[in-house]
């Protein structure tokens, strides 16, 4: 009897199991009950089936019920057969919540026991990962200001869980995260941003970002407990999911309004941000890339400030060199966020050679829709305000129509004002190629050619003009010698 | 005369134009100033990277020190030594005002051409600190007492007569010198004076008649706010159980204190018109309430 451990899966069998397991549950040992409660668990957890059908065992209510009175180590288990049961489907958590175990779950919130706290608080937070709806029912029970208690205490490993339950609680709505707010968590979750545990660290950012996300006043209160600039050292852990997590809430904090963006790039966020892309690769580095974005879009001060901290080189590496096309869309918003706003944007975007690279990414066939129409986006921004025309040259050999008639555009706002670049523009054959580009008479195409033609005098436009060479020699052919 | 009239026009629409270019050229300096200053300020801009840039320098070699240290107990010991640097300029700052208050309230204390004040003995080699400090601070002046504007709640806010409903007063005071309305009529002053004549009530409207009730209510619902609990220490542990004390054979006796009230008064409570006894009250003096009224001009002595 005592040796029960159901270790080995029965594979058409459950139905039988359920059944034999269930009375073992009302057993006068208590080392049986606890033994049967761990062994459901254990098949609950191994995949969703097996946990419907302790669902349509009606074992649920006989656990809440034992759940209430007995020993810490039955409710250790049955706190994990509960976790077991949620985890897998919205359904399932909807089942449990049903048969009446959040209120005892929040009771074994408040047992003495750290080891029973800590399987409480891991059940409730997988019930209110699921949906907004489930998230409510938790909170509605009591949960939050128990789990705050809990971020309190001594062990890390209570610690790590409250505050993934709090950061599954907070994610789904603004008025889920304003209560958790209002339990006063942030200002203990902020404290914990120092402690040298790597998963807790990264538990707290993701609870903290999750609060922030959802709008300006929660961001503001996230920002009020000081987490600046303590939040740039995570950035520089050597856990990949830390600095993940941090550079997600320092995203969410910029991404609001441009007073807190402000607020980062003074407390040096932007380079720090900066320093942690280069740092890391793959996903880690997506939020990083997307805070350089939202940054540099709420203004062209904070523009400048992106490409002081020396973020555009950064940026046009990740783009070359990262595989997944989400990433390579995400830097190529940024980059069109930072160059769009004045010339001096432009030329710091363009001096990098980043644009022949969003230029490929744009014609390739193999990228996808979405990276098409970034990179097209940003193509377009940054050459509306383009005046550095050494990087628009290449553009007009291998351009797509659409994009050659920005191109040519900048190219006859440029060319009228300055003769250096008028003689660099014909040796370096750009005149040439103007000449060649068939453009509809009267349309926009056609009249920025005028215009830089207009610049030159002309013989060199007849020179530069194609076919020129076969009127020359139609010349020499009806040319009749002077016979003297 | 036409032609006059058109030379009038044209040299009017001839200083006109004057006007309008002096106009622009004012208007061009302005706009320059007001964009260059508040719009976009170029010097501000330049400093403003130029901090943020020393920011990012500091940020990125502190962290390459905690890198190469690779602990993170140096992060937390640096951002406490940065915390306690912060607290420690805003309690200097926090002095340095307190001292400078105090210069400005001491400021009288400064020495002069013929008297040596107080921090500058002739004895000492050198002034004292005070004195350089006071010779700094400007003199305090008076703060002017704020006039607080009391609340008085008198009758005169609950009868109908004086509200603003029946005589409506305005904000404005009238015009000094208005000219007299034609006609026998009194002067303006003295109508308004008897117009908006305060209320003077006698002695026994003034005071309500159970104050010294409402005295003690309002005192008990002033000590209740302040009650975390409703339910009121018992003065002994069983004191809730309602037994009866059952006095011993050597305490009961018929000797006891009796009270005041059926010592002088003889109660019958089947006579009693009504259940509640008598109010002890007692009668204000008419005499009083008359003072100064019989006839004679409201407020002034017979």
């Amino acid at each position: 009897m005592h040796s029960l451990t159901v270790d080995l899966w029965i594979p058409n069998g459950q139905a039988g199991v359920m059944s034999l397991l269930r009375p073992l549950l009302l057993d006068v040992v208590p080392t049986i009950q606890q033994t049967a409660a761990l062994a459901l668990g254990r098949l609950a957890n191994y995949n969703d089936d097996l946990a419907e059908a302790v669902v349509k065992g009606d074992i649920l209510p006989q656990l809440v019920y034992s759940l209430a009175e007995q020993n810490r180590f039955y409710k250790k288990a049955a706190a994990f057969v509960l976790r077991a049961v949620g985890k897998h489907s919205p359904q399932l958590a909807q089942a449990i919540v049903d048969c009446g175990a959040l209120d005892t779950l929040v009771i074994c919130l408040e047992d003495f026991d750290p080891g029973v706290k800590e399987a409480a608080a891991w059940a409730l937070g997988y019930i209110a990962r699921h949906n907004a709806e489930l998230s409510q029912a938790v909170v509605d029970a009591g949960a939050v200001p128990l789990l705050v208690l809990c971020i309190q205490e001594p062990e890390i490993a209570l610690k790590r869980i409250a505050a993934s339950a709090l950061s599954d609680i907070a994610k789904h709505s603004p008025e889920l995260a304003q209560t958790v707010v209002d339990a006063g968590a942030v200002a203990h979750l902020a404290q914990m941003i120092l402690n040298p545990d790597a998963k807790l660290k990264h538990q707290v950012l993701s609870a903290l970002s999750q609060v922030a996300k959802h709008s300006v006043d929660l961001a503001e209160m996230v920002v009020e407990a000081e987490i600046f600039p303590v939040v740039l050292t995570c950035l520089k852990d050597k856990d990949e999911y830390v600095k993940k997590n941090a550079c997600t809430l320092i995203r969410e904090i910029a991404k609001h309004t441009p007073e807190l963006s402000q607020l980062v790039v003074n407390a040096g966020g932007a380079a720090a941000v900066i320093d942690c892309i280069g740092s890391c690769k793959g996903n880690t580095r997506l939020p990083g890339i997307m805070m350089l974005g939202y940054v540099a879009a709420h203004s062209e001060n904070l523009a400048m400030a992106v490409i002081i901290s020396k973020g555009v080189p950064q940026l046009s590496v990740c783009l070359s060199e990262e595989p997944e096309d989400h990433i390579k869309a995400a830097a190529a918003w940024a980059l069109g966020q930072i160059g769009r706003h004045t010339p001096e944007h432009a030329r710091a975007v363009a001096v990098t050679n980043t644009l022949p690279v969003l230029l490929s990414l744009y014609m390739s066939t193999e990228s996808s829709e979405d990276l098409q129409v970034k990179s097209k986006k940003a193509i377009k921004n940054i050459l509306q305000k383009c005046t550095y025309l050494p990087a628009l040259e290449p553009f007009l050999y291998d351009a797509p129509p659409n994009i050659l008639k920005h191109v040519v555009g900048q190219f006859s706002k440029v060319l009228p004002h300055d003769s250096k670049a008028r003689r660099l523009f014909v040796t370096s054959g750009g005149l040439k190629k103007v000449q060649e580009i068939k453009a509809e008479p009267g349309s926009l195409l056609q009249d920025y050619i005028n215009s830089i033609n207009n610049c030159y005098p002309e013989e060199i436009v007849r020179y530069y003009s194609p076919g020129y060479s076969d009127t020359l020699l139609q010349r020499v052919d009806s040319y009749q010698p002077l016979i003297n | 005369m036409s032609s006059s009239g058109i030379y009038q026009v044209a040299y009017y629409t001839m200083m006109m134009n004057l006007y309008n270019a002096m106009a622009v050229r004012i208007q061009r300096r302005w706009r320059g100033y007001r964009v260059r200053k508040y719009l976009f300020n170029y010097y501000y801009l330049k400093e403003y990277l130029r901090v943020v840039s020393e920011t990012n320098d500091a940020i990125r070699c502190r962290r390459k020190k905690i890198a190469s240290h690779g602990n993170q107990r140096k992060a937390l010991e640096e951002f406490a030594e940065m915390k306690e640097r912060e607290e420690k300029k805003a309690n200097l700052e926090r002095e340095e005002k307190k001292r400078d208050y105090q210069a400005r309230k001491m400021h009288y204390l400064l020495s002069t051409k013929q008297i040596p004040g107080i921090y500058n003995s002739p004895f000492r080699k050198e002034p004292d600190p005070w004195e350089l400090q006071l010779q700094k601070a400007k003199p305090l002046t008076h703060q002017r007492p704020k006039v607080k504007q009391k609340y008085s709640t008198s009758l005169t806010d609950w009868l109908a007569c004086t509200s603003a409903r029946s005589f409506p007063r305005s904000e404005i005071l009238p015009p000094i010198n208005r000219k007299k309305c034609q006609g026998p009529f009194r002067d303006i002053t003295e109508v308004l004076e008897q117009r908006y004549k305060p209320l003077e009530p006698t002695l026994r409207v003034a005071e309500p008649i159970d104050e010294l009730k409402l005295a003690r209510e309002d005192l008990r619902r002033k000590e209740w706010l302040r009650n975390v609990n409703d339910n009121m220490f018992l003065p002994f542990s069983s004191y809730h159980k309602n037994e009866k004390y059952i006095p011993s054979m050597h305490l009961s006796s018929k000797y006891s204190p009796i009270s005041h009230k059926e010592q002088f008064r003889s109660e019958d409570p089947k006579k009693w018109i009504c259940d509640k006894d008598f109010q002890t009250v007692l009668p204000s003096f008419e005499l009083f309430s008359k003072y100064g009224k019989l006839y004679s001009k409201a407020g002034q002595i017979v």
